[in-house]
């Protein structure tokens, strides 16, 4: 946050403020990095810990870089019922991952999300905000190595 | 008192030129699971044909009907013909459609849902007869689908916010008695009496009250409120004026889900035309109440569903929920009396306020009165949103609404209110759907996910998999929730690999009963009933993953292994070539075999093996061939 924070001025400094100003950084910046905690924290007047207490508490906000194309893979319950495992197993097979979440070049993270609402078309996952539908782990093998080019 | 009745006027006439329009108007059905299966392709594909063509008609977006399974969905109105539903339209469609019935008056009869306003037209004949309409009664969703979500117009000239004006003319004690005739309850799972809940708000002294829009719809398989506020938001924020002024509230929020960003852009373009004409700010409607409200994005976390862990989460604070009482509606937000309400519930209260208290209570069941949503998903034909009668059975809303099964494969459970809720058997099919009901066989209502389950449904995995979620999402304040259920997911874990004891079965029942009588808030409280109701139910299937280390549903991994039938192969090689770990042996015309150490299970080859073949079989419980 190259100096620019929001300022926040006097009248939206109450703590409800602190989610939405989080939100808006995490947009901004991709994630929360140390340096902007430590500077909503002086804005605030609320101590960096309990800004982290809060913050990880909501599974929303990260800590480190994003990739560059965020893959999410829904397992809802429809899409559980309808293989969204096998789904998340094959997009982690395609990009070599195992137990990391984000390629090393930072091209790709891959995050399971508990439901996008889409259950009707499920198994669904959505890559960089476009919704997949009624995936199949050959499909989505497909989706991924035509965006690596 | 100001009325709204000249902004009608004009709202009416924009609605009549689309119920009798000069030019063609083309709808497109574009809510999230619209766009998903390529609503805003089909819109652009759309306009332009439209302008190669240099054709004069009218496109707006409208929200969703309710048939996912039929997305993408366009309505077709010219001055010649009714409203015609085009259904399963794809962008080579959409254009053929423009084509044909705008330029040559010619309907594509293939792609025909019917026509809307229960007018038949040249052998077509309404949606609303189509099964997955017929037995559905639209309160909450009465306008989703068919006006334009973002236009205030459509939804005054349906009757909107003359809820909130005959509100006006009342007194809230009147309001609150009209919300109590009606019988409605809490649509976002408690199912708690909402004229009760703003009486006890009501009855609170403060200089302060809050109004809180729930709209953090966080049950994995449930999509009502979202399809609600992307459809019809202003029905919600008219349900909201009506609460707050019943309680006496003039700020109010709603908490949505940041994983809803159409309904989060729709809402905020549904407050700004609100406040453009004096439905929001001060003195609203020329009265003495006032009323603002904000939108709160939730940040990702389930347990926020609760009211106390709301509450803490609009305050800036971790989500955790703490001990009641004191209820929010005596010491809620900033330890004001608070109301919160659902998304569905507040749909239905300006509905209410339309009409009245008895034509509401004329549907449903003596102690569940009027309608519910429910978003039908899983193994079943039809799948999407629904709207029935309370007391309407399982068997109606699975075989009639929902179209059955599909591929004919056999029923096995229907799971009502998501992780909170149970897995009901194909013997209580006959159970009427109410609050009570439910709650006799071991679910819930909840907030209305309904997720279909067949003979490819594993009943262990399923509670494995709620557990799985649970557990992730307890917030770890209270000790049974936080430890309990991460126990019970480790013992299902282990019978679902096969590594299960006969005696697991006891201490899995015991540890549920205690986890359910022990948490503190309604997470805990209903986490057990996954695996409750399966052990009542579908005991037999821990039973054969335990001894005979056999998954009947054949889904848990380390009990199926794939097997390629050697007469039925036809060494085609797509699964050859499939295989993403090179686990098949083969080559063209030459059969192809699974090399069972190397096969990670994942079913590919299944998925890629042509159906007339159909030579890749999943087994469990079988002997497991050796590699040759």
């Amino acid at each position: 946050m190259d100096g620019e924070v929001k300022t926040v001025s006097a009248d939206n400094s109450e703590r409800s403020e602190l989610i939405p100003i989080l939100q808006e950084v995490q947009e901004t910046e991709g994630f929360l990095s140390e340096k902007s905690l430590e500077k909503i924290s002086k804005s605030l007047n609320i101590s960096q810990t309990e800004i982290y207490a809060v913050a990880t508490f909501y599974s929303q906000f990260k800590f480190t870089p994003p990739a560059r194309h965020k893959i999410k893979i829904c397992l809802g319950t429809a899409c559980h019922v309808k293989g969204g495992e096998k789904v998340l197993e094959a997009v982690k097979r395609t990009l070599k991952l195992e137990n990391e979440d984000t390629t090393p070049d930072l091209e790709y993270s891959v995050e399971r999300v508990a439901c996008i609402g889409c259950c009707a078309l499920a198994p669904c996952a959505t890559i960089d905000d476009h919704v997949y539908a009624k995936l199949t782990p050959n499909k989505i093998q497909h989706i991924i190595t035509e965006m690596e080019g | 008192m100001m009325n709204l009745d000249k902004l009608r006027e004009q709202a009416l006439q924009e609605w009549k030129e689309i119920k009798y329009p000069k030019i063609p108007i083309i709808t497109v059905g574009s809510a999230t699971c619209g766009r998903a299966a390529g609503a805003l392709d089909v819109l652009s594909a759309i306009k332009t044909k439209l302008e190669e063509n240099s054709i004069q008609a009218r496109v707006f977006e409208v929200g969703c009907i309710g048939m996912c399974y039929g997305e993408v969905m366009i309505e077709v109105t010219l001055s010649s013909t009714p409203p015609i539903l085009y259904h399963q339209v794809n962008t080579d469609i959409a254009q053929k459609i423009i084509e044909e019935h705008l330029l040559h008056n010619k309907i594509l009869v293939n792609h025909v849902l019917g026509t809307r306003d229960h007018l038949k037209y040249e052998g077509i004949n309404p949606f609303s007869e189509h099964p997955f309409f017929k037995n559905q009664v639209r309160i909450a969703l009465r306008n989703c689908g068919i006006i334009d979500p973002e236009n205030i117009n459509h939804y005054l000239a349906n009757e909107g916010y003359k809820g909130i004006e005959k509100a006006l003319s009342l007194n809230p004690i009147e309001v609150i008695e009209e919300i109590k005739k009606s019988g409605l309850r809490g649509r976002g799972g408690g199912g708690f009496p909402t004229g009760t809940k703003w009486d006890f708000c009501y009855k609170s002294d403060s200089d302060k009250k809050y109004l809180i829009c729930n709209a953090d719809e966080g049950d994995p398989g449930a999509f009502m409120d979202r399809s609600l506020l992307e459809g019809d938001p202003h029905s919600v924020l008219e349900g909201m004026l009506i609460g707050a002024y019943a309680i006496g509230a003039n700020e109010g929020y709603i908490y949505v889900r940041a994983e809803y960003p159409l309904a989060i852009t729709r809402l905020k373009i549904a407050i700004k035309q609100m406040e453009e004409v004096g439905l929001l700010g001060d003195s609203i409607l020329g009265s003495n109440f006032s009323f603002k409200v904000k939108i709160k994005e939730g940040a990702g976390a389930f347990v926020c569903g609760e009211e106390t862990a709301l509450i803490a989460s609009i305050e800036g604070k971790r989500g955790m929920p703490r001990s009641r009482p004191p209820f929010p509606a005596e010491k809620g937000l900033w330890e004001k009396p608070t109301i919160i309400n659902n998304v569905e519930t507040l749909a239905n209260v300006s509905a209410i306020l339309i009409k009245d208290a008895e034509w509401y209570s004329s549907y449903g069941t003596d102690n569940s009165k009027g309608t519910k949503t429910f978003a039908l998903a899983g193994k079943v034909n039809h799948t999407g949103l629904i709207e029935v009668p309370m007391g309407m059975t399982l068997n109606n809303i699975i075989f009639n609404i929902g179209g059955g099964i599909p591929h004919d494969k056999k029923f096995k459970a229907v799971q009502t209110g998501g992780p909170s809720g149970g897995c009901i058997p194909s013997t209580e099919l006959d159970l009427p759907v109410d609050y009570d009901s439910l709650a006799s066989v071991g679910s819930i209502m909840g907030s209305g996910g309904m997720v279909v389950m067949d003979e490819e449904t594993c009943m262990v995995d399923i509670a494995r998999y709620f557990l799985d979620f649970t557990q992730k999402e307890s917030c770890g304040k209270c000790v049974p929730c936080r430890l309990g259920t991460k126990q019970l997911l480790l013992m299902l874990e282990k019978i679902t690999q096969g590594k299960g004891e006969m005696q697991d079965l006891t201490l899995l029942y015991n540890l549920a009963e205690k986890v359910k009588s022990g948490s503190l808030c309604g997470l805990g409280q209903t986490a057990p009933n996954p695996i409750l109701t399966t052990l009542k139910y579908f005991r037999d299937e821990y039973i054969l993953h335990i001894q005979d280390k056999v998954c009947p549903a054949k889904v848990c991994k380390n009990l199926i292994y794939f097997k390629i039938d050697p007469d039925k192969c036809k060494a085609c090689a797509l699964c050859f070539k499939a295989c993403p770990v090179n686990a098949i042996k083969g080559a063209v015309k030459q059969v192809h075999v699974i090399e069972q150490d190397k096969c990670i299970k994942c079913g590919v080859c299944l998925e890629v093996c042509p159906p007339k073949f159909n030579a890749v079989l999943k087994l469990s419980g079988e002997e497991e061939p050796k590699n040759e």
